[in-house]
């Protein structure tokens, strides 16, 4: 089995790693429900969080994840400055470098930034989102989310809504459940889905709501991101409502068991009704707690010193 | 070149015999809860466990632990994907907890161990059966019931197998 080095995006990832991962999750999930919900795993090893966009979930759920495991982890919250960012990331490198974490988790406003700290530092990186380009722990424990309520990962009919444009969670999740081999729809509004986005991760565009929810077994909802739209591309919250926010009268066209997923922070209202977030098909806060759980398999995954795995175990 | 230890037979009675005195020393096994380690100790976890319930008339509760989070060589051998999850569905406080395990030789896989179910709650008392003690301690560590004392080079590799019904292939050998 290759060691894993980095976790920048799903597409560099093998089946196989992805598998390793959730299944690793599945042990670490029972430690959070447990009296004591902390192994000394990792202790001794030291996680940076380096946050260059405001996060509060993904990164508490990142920090949870190291504290579970004992490791020493370590908030850096940078505010977004005027000096050129290949110049702020370069200097943040060597700065970390000289700290000697085992773990950088990396959010960043450029696409792209995580594989350049990951080519400058000697430790494993973890892209938390980097741009509109990637997301792959929100990926990774969407698709624990589902094999746990599906009961598999493949041969389910997924669909993606919302603003597929600005969004490296619909990316991620496009890219691991096609591996997979599900059929995967995204839906949205022209100017919220880019061009030859279906040719490019191999899925099915839709425009409108009601026939890309027709037998679904997974609806994902994405959250409208209004502090990206640089220009108005939405005429209103209201009108985008009406037309592709998700609500209990869709949930008759999809699957009878289908689940409704949201990575958060949720526009209730907007893309998604109240009535759909609170119901019994939704799983969102599953998501939250299978995040912790997928997040410290990552962390276990890679903070390790990479000696040879013992042939048997010590008595 | 494999020698048996134990046969089918030999697993049999040795267990009924672990289970007597699991009773006995737990006084009629009223408060007792046994916790298989992960993986070897789980078969052997159920029968004893089987086997005090036939004897005693009630269920015991029964759990497993898994020990690769608190392995002190985590650090260095990672990444071993290896990892179960433990589950302990009782809590231990109050209890007399029987851990068991299927082969003790270093203690270093007990003393994860007593970690790992120390975090679910404050038991009355431990105690440690295993079916083979093989000797070659690396930590004070010592076991309550044992099945075999068995003297066996530090490189031997030691096989069991012992269902959790008594259905076979049961099995202690030396490879």
């Amino acid at each position: 089995m290759r060691r894993l080095r980095h976790v920048l995006d799903i597409a560099s990832l093998e089946r196989d790693d992805i598998l390793r991962i959730l299944d690793t999750a599945e042990a670490f999930f029972e430690v959070s429900r447990r009296p004591v919900r902390k192994v000394p795993t990792l202790r001794g090893k030291t996680v940076v969080n380096l946050f260059y966009e405001p996060s509060t979930r993904t990164r508490t759920s990142f920090e949870i994840a190291g504290k579970r495991l004992s490791a020493d982890t370590v908030n850096m919250s940078v505010a977004s400055s005027s000096v050129t960012k290949g110049e702020s990331l370069y200097d943040t490198a060597k700065t970390l470098e000289a700290m000697h974490p085992d773990v950088v988790v990396v959010r960043h406003g450029a696409s792209g930034a995580p594989h350049y700290l990951a080519s400058e530092l000697a430790c494993g990186v973890i892209n938390a989102g980097d741009g509109m380009h990637a997301h792959p722990s929100q990926a990774l424990l969407d698709a624990f989310t589902i094999r746990r309520h599906k009961g598999r990962l493949s041969g389910l009919r997924i669909a993606i809504c919302g603003d597929i444009a600005h969004s490296r969670v619909a990316r991620s999740n496009c890219v691991l459940l096609r591996a997979f081999g599900n059929e995967v729809r995204v839906v949205g509004p022209r100017t919220l889905i880019p061009p030859r986005f279906g040719e490019a991760f191999d899925v099915r565009v839709f425009h409108a709501l009601e026939p890309a929810l027709e037998g679904a077994d997974v609806i994902m909802c994405l959250r409208i991101q209004r502090e990206r739209l640089g220009e108005p591309l939405l005429p209103s919250n209201r009108e985008y409502s009406r037309t592709f926010g998700v609500g209990p009268q869709h949930l008759s066209i999809a699957a009878e068991d289908a689940i409704v997923m949201h990575p958060g922070p949720m526009n209730r209202g907007v893309e998604i009704d109240p009535r759909v977030a609170d119901g019994p098909q939704s799983v969102v806060l599953d998501q939250v707690e299978a995040g912790v759980a997928v997040r410290m398999a990552l962390l276990y995954l890679l903070a390790g010193d990479g000696g040879s795995s013992p042939e048997q175990e010590p008595r | 070149m494999s020698v048996v230890l134990l046969d089918a037979d030999a697993v049999a009675r040795t267990v009924r015999r672990m289970a007597t005195e699991i009773v006995e020393a737990t006084e009629g096994a009223q408060r007792a809860a046994i916790v298989g380690i992960r993986r070897g100790g789980v078969g052997l976890a159920a029968r004893l466990a089987r086997l005090i319930a036939e004897s005693e008339g009630r269920p015991l509760p029964i759990g497993t632990v898994d020990i690769g989070l608190y392995r002190d060589d985590a650090a260095t051998t990672l990444p071993d994907p290896k990892i179960g999850p433990s589950h302990v569905p009782f809590d231990p406080e109050g209890k007399d907890v029987v851990l068991v395990d299927d082969v003790l030789q270093t203690g270093r896989t007990v003393r994860a161990a007593l970690d790992c179910l120390l975090d679910y709650g404050r038991p009355r008392r431990v105690w440690l059966a295993v079916l083979l003690d093989r000797g070659g301690r690396e930590l004070p560590i010592a076991a309550d019931f044992v099945g075999r004392q068995v003297e066996v080079g530090g490189d031997a590799r030691v096989r069991v197998v012992v269902s959790s019904d008594g259905s076979g292939p049961d099995e202690a050998a030396v490879e």
